[in-house]
């Protein structure tokens, strides 16, 4: 009888676990198709879903891939579109509103977010447009060996420290180029400025328009504070992107980086690298900037949209299915893989940079329509001043007549 | 062949060519003449993991009614042709009456992405071509005067860098001429200099490319001119060497004048090539120190979210008339010819 009673309840035990776990996918038999990019946050997210919903769901296919941005918008315009959800970034989420292609999510939010918290919900004008899982931002890799070595103390906190320590490394003979950042023509010397010239208080546009405003004193300060670090970097540097970087900094050519902390943990971990390099591997804030206390660093999410042009059942299973991973389970598993917005996160070493950032102070990437523009046109124009060819200040004047020129064509400017 | 049956025989062809290559570059230029609708922006509060912050964005109810009024967008005529990114009418005027001489005049155009890609073009094309040629020629003739066993051998290494895909070629002399590659570092070892860099430097930069550029084109160049070497007569030859003229002589009197008509049509076909370089700029990741019109149009067309259709078909126009002037020289000599012989 007591045998049996302990049997009962171990099933009833083990009931009410699969009916915790059994996650709500929604409506059944209906389309999912989920499009992002190939990184391991994103792969762990779709993963997740697939598991609790597959089953349920008429059709489940994931595309992840390298260089969404430039074919999303593309997918999403045919009605039914090509997936039913993208993930997306901030400067992704307003590339895909500006031709209207993702639809407001507070519906779907009420009746499936119950694990969502407030501020994983993006929303604009008063409605939510995506839901937001993980953070990313840039910080400060550093090598304590090899900064004790040149008699630097501590780690450096602004780009002032990082000059000095960089010139004691050089003059001890250890290192000839100590630093290394993303100084790639294009998308990165944009992003680069972008992180300066918001740590120095600058703002992109004329306030309410689409008028630009880098040519301006925070302009040229971001520029002399980039200069100076690009002094103790590569030669090579206009060509080094993220992998770049990274196989300087895991080959141990490196002593203080400025790059992603979506980078962070696949630099702490053991493959690509020495035990030497990884040991001593220390991630912090990014650096302040000309006397300023906020880190140079833009603020990035990765987060759930639903495509606009698609039956509204298919879009209501897909956000099901894609919230039903976003749970506490995720992070026990993943917890290395991301600085998640999830609850139940907590940070490990590849996470003190991005959260030092954001405590910090860093701002947001900007949300605004025309900023890939501007963002194209910083990539190309500041070039030449990098070089040593042009001024500052002729350089931003570059930029701003190249941005008008763009935005007139795109109808943001007359 | 009678005017009829040419027609028929031409037909299938030149449908072709209407329906996938001139109709295509018709609408490119129409859509040139168009830029985008005034977008219609709303400011509203946006929030997010990082707090609230006042953003813009487009209403694009508004735009999609402007959009649905007009679909090809504003009639711009050729005010795109004109604008800053391309022939920058205005800038030029200006820097033409700020500079002090012809010195300065150069340097301001040279701040103008348009020029500045094309001088690099320009440049590459007037070395790039002559080199391909000559050294084509010396190839082939060098080829066609070893042994017979050994010539299958000798052209199948001729030919081994045209059968290399370019991206995948210049990838890999990128990687040779890096920093820590093999050719860049034993360059710094050399002339014990760590910080030569290749691609820190633009006229290295463009040397590496315009070698590149002629390393991969040679073979063309050079199997065109063996075939044709093939063909030269051999009495003529013959008559040449009992009156006694020597190699060079041969060569110059007899070779080249039966090559003359390869010659035109190979370099018909450098020009056009060299005047559109874009696989090597990408691979070298050379961009900071040379452009051509046509990573223009591929970083225009990218512009994720907003590309830019009236700009990129604008430099295609552009280039295709670049490409057009380059070869007028070339066609009028076959066209004079051409009417030397018929008559």
């Amino acid at each position: 009888m007591f045998l049996k009673k302990i049997v009962l309840s171990g099933a009833f035990a083990g009931l009410m676990g699969s009916a915790a776990f059994a996650a709500d996918c929604g409506p059944s038999g209906k389309s999912v198709r989920i499009l992002g990019s190939d990184f391991p946050a994103i792969q762990a997210v779709s993963g997740a879903a697939e598991a609790n919903c597959a089953g349920s769901a008429g059709e489940f296919t994931i595309n992840l891939r390298d260089n969404t941005r430039d074919m999303m918008n593309q997918a999403l315009t045919p009605n039914p579109a090509e997936y039913t959800s993208v993930i997306v970034a901030n400067s992704t989420l307003t590339q895909l509103m500006n031709d209207d292609l993702v639809r407001p999510l507070d519906d779907y939010v009420a009746k499936y977010g119950q694990n969502l918290k407030p501020t994983q919900l993006i929303t604009i004008n008063g409605k939510v447009m995506a839901v937001a899982f993980m953070a990313n931002s840039q910080h400060l890799f550093s090598r304590t060996d090899i900064l004790e070595k040149a008699g630097v103390d501590g780690v450096p906190s602004s780009v002032e420290d990082m000059v000095a320590a960089a010139e004691k490394i050089r003059a001890a003979g250890v290192m000839e180029y100590p630093i290394v950042m993303n100084m790639k023509v294009g998308w990165n010397v944009g992003e680069v400025f972008n992180l300066f010239f918001l740590a120095n208080g600058g703002e992109m546009f004329k306030q309410g328009s689409a008028e630009p405003n880098v040519n301006s004193p925070e302009g040229v300060a971001a520029l002399n504070s980039i200069k100076s670090l690009l002094e103790y970097t590569h030669p090579d540097h206009l060509s080094h992107a993220s992998n770049e970087t990274q196989a300087l900094w895991e080959s141990g050519q490196a002593a203080m980086a400025i790059m992603w902390g979506s980078r962070g943990a696949a630099v702490l971990d053991a493959e690509g690298s020495t035990e030497e390099v990884t040991s001593n591997t220390v991630l912090s804030a990014a650096p302040t900037a000309g006397g300023g206390s906020v880190p140079a660093a833009t603020l990035w999410w990765d987060g759930i949209t639903i495509a606009k042009n698609i039956p509204d059942e298919d879009a209501e299973a897909t956000f099901a299915a894609l919230v039903s991973g976003l749970t506490s389970d995720l992070m026990e598993e993943h917890n290395d893989k991301a600085i998640w917005l999830i609850d139940g996160f907590k940070p490990g070493p590849a996470a003190a940079g991005v959260a030092q950032s954001a405590a910090g102070g860093a701002k947001p990437y900007p949300m605004i329509p025309y900023i890939n523009l501007m963002h194209n046109a910083l990539g190309s124009e500041l070039v030449d001043f990098y070089k040593g060819d042009e001024s500052a200040e002729d350089a931003l004047a570059d930029v701003e007549a190249a941005y008008r020129t763009s935005a007139k064509e795109a109808g943001f400017l007359q | 062949m009678k005017h009829r049956t040419f027609f028929w025989f031409i037909l299938p062809t030149l449908s072709a060519m209407i329906l996938f290559i001139a109709l295509p570059i018709v609408s490119v230029f129409v859509q040139s003449l168009f830029i985008q609708h005034e977008q219609v922006l709303i400011v509203s509060e946006s929030c997010g993991p990082f707090g609230c912050t006042p953003t813009t964005s487009i209403d694009v109810e508004a735009t999609a009614a402007l959009r649905a009024a007009q679909p090809l967008g504003r009639f711009n005529g050729l005010g795109t042709y004109l604008d800053r990114s391309h022939l920058a009418t205005a800038e030029v005027a200006e820097i033409w009456a700020e500079s002090s001489g012809l010195g300065s005049f150069v340097s301001g155009l040279m701040d103008l992405k348009f020029y500045k890609a094309l001088f690099f073009t320009l440049t590459y094309t007037f070395v790039v071509t002559p080199l391909v040629l000559v050294l084509g020629l010396a190839i082939a003739v060098g080829v066609n005067n070893l042994p017979k066993a050994m010539r299958g051998v000798a052209i199948f290494i001729s030919l081994l860098p045209f059968l290399v895909a370019t991206i995948v070629g210049s990838m890999i002399l990128s990687w040779m001429l890096d920093g820590e590659g093999i050719i860049g570092a034993t360059l710094q070892i050399i002339f014990n200099d760590p910080s030569l860099s290749i691609k820190a430097s633009t006229s290295l930069m463009w040397i590496a490319l315009m070698v590149y550029g002629v390393w991969h084109t040679l073979p063309f160049s050079f199997i065109t001119f063996y075939a044709g070497l093939q063909t030269v007569p051999q009495d003529t030859l013959e008559a040449a060497r009992v009156d006694g003229a020597s190699k060079w002589q041969t060569m110059m009197n007899v070779v080249v004048p039966h090559l003359m008509p390869l010659v035109s049509f190979v370099t018909l076909m450098l020009l056009m090539d060299n005047f559109r370089v874009f696989e090597p700029i990408i691979s070298f990741q050379a961009e900071a120190h040379a452009q051509s019109l046509s990573t223009f149009i591929v970083s225009d067309l990218r512009e994720a979210g907003n590309p830019l259709y009236a700009s990129a078909g604008a430099t295609s126009i552009l280039t295709i008339i670049g490409v057009a002037i380059l070869l007028t020289p070339v066609l009028i000599r076959t066209w004079r010819d051409f009417n030397v012989k018929a008559h």
